[in-house]
Order: C-alpha cells, then structure tokens, then sequence
C-alpha cells in the first residue's frame, strides 16, 4: 500500500491542501486499491523555510513541497511502477 | 487552488499575520514587497517592479485604505498607512477598491474574426446576425461595429470558431454596469451603483479589484486584550477541515473569548419571516422576498426599488446572531464572520455589528498564529442550530426553513416559492417583473452567488 497523506494544516489547506483533498476521488480505478489517502494535522513542514512552500504533502514518508495534482501523480505513477516491478 | 491571484493574496495575508503576532509588522512592512518578490525572482506581471507596486496597494487595501484616493501619494511609506489604520481605526465605509497600477485596461469587449476565417461559401455568420453587421470582403468576413450588438450568434454558427469575442471580465462579470473604465482607461467603480456583490474581485484575472479589509482592526482588538466575539456564518461547516466544532476551537485559541453560530440568528430570522410572510398574505399582498442576502437588498434599492416594499423587514441572520451575542456578552466586540463582501456593508451598517471578517481572513489569521484546526479539541456548543438553519447556506435554503415553520401553521395560505440561484446582468430586469406582479409565485429567495453563501466571494473553497 502507498501511504498518501494529505497536510490539512491550516496554512497548507489555505494554499491549495483543501483542493488536493478531492484527489482522492479523481484517482484512476487502477490505483484507488494501492494509494491510502489520508487527511493529516499540519506536520510543521510550512514552519520551516528550508523545505520549500505549502501546500504540503507525503508520500510513503517522502515530503512534497508545493504539491500539486501534477506533481503528486508523477511521483505516484513511479511508486506505482516500483511496486507493481516487485510483484 | 483555483489561481495564482488567489494564492498570493492569502499568502500576503498569512505573512502580515505572522509579522503582527511577532510584533514586527510596522518595522518589516515596507520591506514586504520586496521580500515577496526580490530582484531575481519570478514575476507574475512585467516585471518585479510592477509586482513590487501592485503588492503594496494590496497591503494598503488590507489595512482598509481605500487604493483609488490613496495611489496619488506614491511615496507615502506602508508603515505611516500602518500607524493611521492603528491609531484611527475607522471602519472603511465601502468594502471594495480597485488598485489602478494592477488593472490591466482589458481592451473594450468586442467580436473579433480571427485569421481562422476562411471566408467559406455558405456564410453562416452573415445570415445569423440579426443587425446585418456582417459582409465578406476578400474572401475574409468583416465586422461594422456601428452595426454590431455583441450578441455572439455569430461566434455559435462559425464553423471554423474563427470567431471570438474579447471580454472585459470585470464589466462582463458585474450584473448591475457598476464597473467601468474611467478616463485613464482602468477600471472604476460607481458606487451609486455597486451592489458589492464581488463578483468582479471573483472574476478579474489581474485581481485589481480589492476588499478593504477589516482584519488589521480584529488583531489589534485581540492583542490589546479586548472581549472579541466570533460570530460564524452557517457556510463555514462546508469550509474548514475537520467541522465547525474544532474551527470554533481554533477562533478561540486565536483569543477570541465566544463563538456563536450566525445559524442562531438563522432560526429567528425563519420564525420571524414566516410569521411575517402570513402577515403579509393575510393583508392581501401578492408577493414577499427575502432579506438575508445583503447583495440583492443592495441591488433592489440601488435597481429595483419598485420591490423594496416587497422586501421582508425580518433582520438576517447576522443581525439577531449579534442581538444574541449582545445579550449574552453586552460588553463584547461582535465579529461576524462569513464568506462575502456585502456583509462588510451591513454590518457596519448594523448596531449588532463591530467588525467583519472573511473565511479567508479567518484561515489566514488561523495559520499565521500557528493554529492547526485538525488537532483542535470539539468545541462545546451549547446547542447547536438545527439543520435547516445551518442550510440558510445553500440556495433554496431559505425558502425550505420558511417552509418547514409553517407546517400546519400557515392555514389555507400556501407558500409558492420561486428563487434567484446567483444574480446576473438580467436580474434587475425580472425582478422588475417581479414588482409588477407579471410572475407567478408569492414568495422569492433571491441569493447574490450561485449555490448560496456557499459559493460566496470570500470563501476557502469554490465549488
């Protein structure tokens, strides 16, 4: 299972983490079994400078910053990859 | 998010706050614009120069100025804005502006055919238009623009799309003519006619259409310790993540001392309008409207004031909210807030009212202060609102709760209502008719926005 938890920080949810939330239903059907989408409280991520801008989001632990759809379903479609390569 | 606009505009909000709660605002305010957009960063208009400036109005505009006087002193410092809106809170008195170096002059609206136009043989566009504004010249049609209306038939008969009509988004997305360009060719309000329904603040790409915001006044008054009330517009349960219950937690943990639901006001403003409604049938009226939309009372009485006899004098939801809150706390600051721009108007208009806020100031004063919603604990309302209060949010929403008050109660006067979803530049016009008693249906809801407060100009999430 990919581990896909959206930040729903305020200050991410402001900058785009409450349009993120709809992803979760426009996923294809083929992925909907693999990518657990959560919701999660803010991980302090938009505090620091250094990580880059909200909105926020991880995947199987790795931090996205600036997160769009986009970019969110590059990096899945790859883990997707990965995982259906190990099967 | 839905645009660039948008983002830069909350981000700006989220750093003031930021800036206040350090206590840094006044020394780092002038150094704001540059610090968003340093020499060799991206721009989003010519240059960061014109970013820089835009930027500036922006703040300006949110401690409440208004950006068509003030743009005459262009060397006039933000912290020397900062000291007055500080020192002389007054409350703006129209809640919208408009910043002249971000119009952009859209190029008037017209019909343009493209190169795309093949100047084919069977010439659908000639014979569609009904003014005859369109002949064919070297195999390219033409257009007599002292002929031409506009009305894009044209543009739906092409077969090629090769024609297009350029649009003025402001003046496109105004329903009452209110915005237009002034004689240095950018746009200007007329506030005799604005019906601060912000649908142009929506609509205009450039977002030179500003709020004169309320928001520096609200941290002021919840720094320097005074008793603030939070009162919450029925739209919000539908805004924030996580319910109202953790949001009216995290108002509290900003220091606002009470929360209430403007739903609270919702039911007395159903009681009361629906008494009022019998009342008004019993006297032999034909018609009643609704109240609680401050942007369609704005447009009858500025547009249609034939109907203003027509309009309920029940108070909205806001109002009783604030007479609830009086009652509760008579000591306290009411701060209403909501997803819309003509609330601005009515509550400083409103004894009830002290300030007004918008979702969006809410959520960019939430993270500013380092307050996540999420991990808030659930708020202890007293009693929540029913249902069909909460829904005042949502078009219909009205007429259902009048609706449901007057079950077995209304005797042999039935209700037949009829609704505005979202008010556009041929409203005024059927509520003419309306006033005429030419329509059927003796009770309207009218809502300004489509789908309700829901779809409100200031709210977080657009549907």
């Amino acid at each position: 299972m990919i581990d896909l938890e959206i930040c729903c920080g305020t200050t991410c949810y402001m900058l785009g983490g409450a349009a993120l939330l709809e992803l979760e239903k426009a996923l294809p059907e083929e992925w909907r079994q693999l990518v657990d989408v959560r919701a999660v409280p803010c991980t302090d991520a938009c505090a620091r400078e250094d990580l880059g801008r909200a909105p926020f989001v991880r995947l199987n632990g790795e931090l996205i910053a600036n997160a769009t759809r986009e970019k969110i379903y590059l990096r899945l479609s790859e883990l997707v990859a990965a995982a259906g390569g190990e099967k | 998010m839905s645009n660039g606009a948008e983002r830069l505009r909350r981000e700006l909000m989220i750093r003031v706050v930021r800036e206040f709660k350090k206590g840094t605002l006044a020394e780092n305010i002038d150094r704001m614009p540059v610090a968003i957009r340093p020499r060799h960063s991206e721009f989003s208009r010519c240059c960061v120069y014109h970013d820089r400036a835009v930027l500036k109005y922006r703040l300006m505009a949110l401690m409440g100025c208004d950006c068509r006087r003030e743009d005459e002193d262009e060397t006039k410092p933000l912290h020397e804005y900062l000291k007055e809106t500080m020192s002389d809170p007054v409350r703006p008195e129209r809640p919208l502006t408009v910043c002249a170096a971000g119009c952009d002059g859209c190029p008037e609206s017209r019909i343009n055919i493209t190169t795309n136009c093949r100047g084919c043989f069977a010439r659908p566009c000639v014979f569609s238009c009904p003014k005859g504004a369109i002949h064919v010249e070297d195999q390219h049609a033409v257009v007599d623009y002292s002929k031409c209306i506009k009305c894009g038939k044209c543009l739906q008969v092409c077969p090629f799309n090769a024609i297009i009509k350029t649009k003025v988004p402001c003046e496109d997305a105004c329903p009452v003519g209110a915005i237009r360009k002034n004689e240095f060719g950018v746009a200007d309000i007329d506030f005799d006619k604005c019906i601060y329904c912000g649908k142009c603040y929506s609509k205009c790409p450039f977002s030179a259409i500003m709020e004169r915001s309320e928001l520096l006044r609200v941290l002021e008054a919840l720094k320097s310790g005074k008793k603030l009330v939070a009162l919450v517009a029925p739209s919000a349960q539908f805004q924030f993540p996580g319910g109202i219950g953790k949001l009216f937690s995290a108002i509290a943990a900003v220091g606002f001392f009470d929360v209430i639901e403007v739903a609270l006001g919702a039911e007395l403003t159903t009681e009361n309008e629906a008494k009022e409604f019998i009342e008004r049938m019993k006297k032999g009226e034909k018609l009643m409207t609704t109240s609680c939309c401050t942007a369609y009372v704005e447009l009858v009485k500025r547009h249609v004031p034939q109907l203003l006899d027509r309009v309920s004098d029940t108070p909205s939801p806001m109002r009783y909210a604030g007479r609830l809150a009086r009652e509760k706390h008579p000591d306290a600051i009411n701060v209403f807030i909501g997803p819309c721009i003509a609330k601005r108007l009515e509550a400083a208009e409103s004894e009830e009212i002290d300030m007004a806020m918008t979702f969006e100031e809410l959520g960019a004063l939430l993270a500013g202060w380092g307050v996540d919603i999420m991990s808030q604990p659930e708020w202890p309302i007293p009693r929540p609102a029913i249902v069909t209060a909460r829904n005042f949010a949502k078009s219909c929403g009205v007429t259902e709760a009048v609706l449901n008050e007057l079950l077995g109660e209304s005797g042999d006067i039935k209700l037949d209502g009829k609704f505005f979803n979202g008010i556009d530049a041929k409203s005024a016009k059927l509520l003419a008719l309306y006033a005429a008693g030419k329509l059927p249906g003796n009770f309207l809801e009218v809502m300004s926005c489509e789908g309700g407060c829901v779809g409100g100009p200031c709210s977080l999430i657009k549907n």
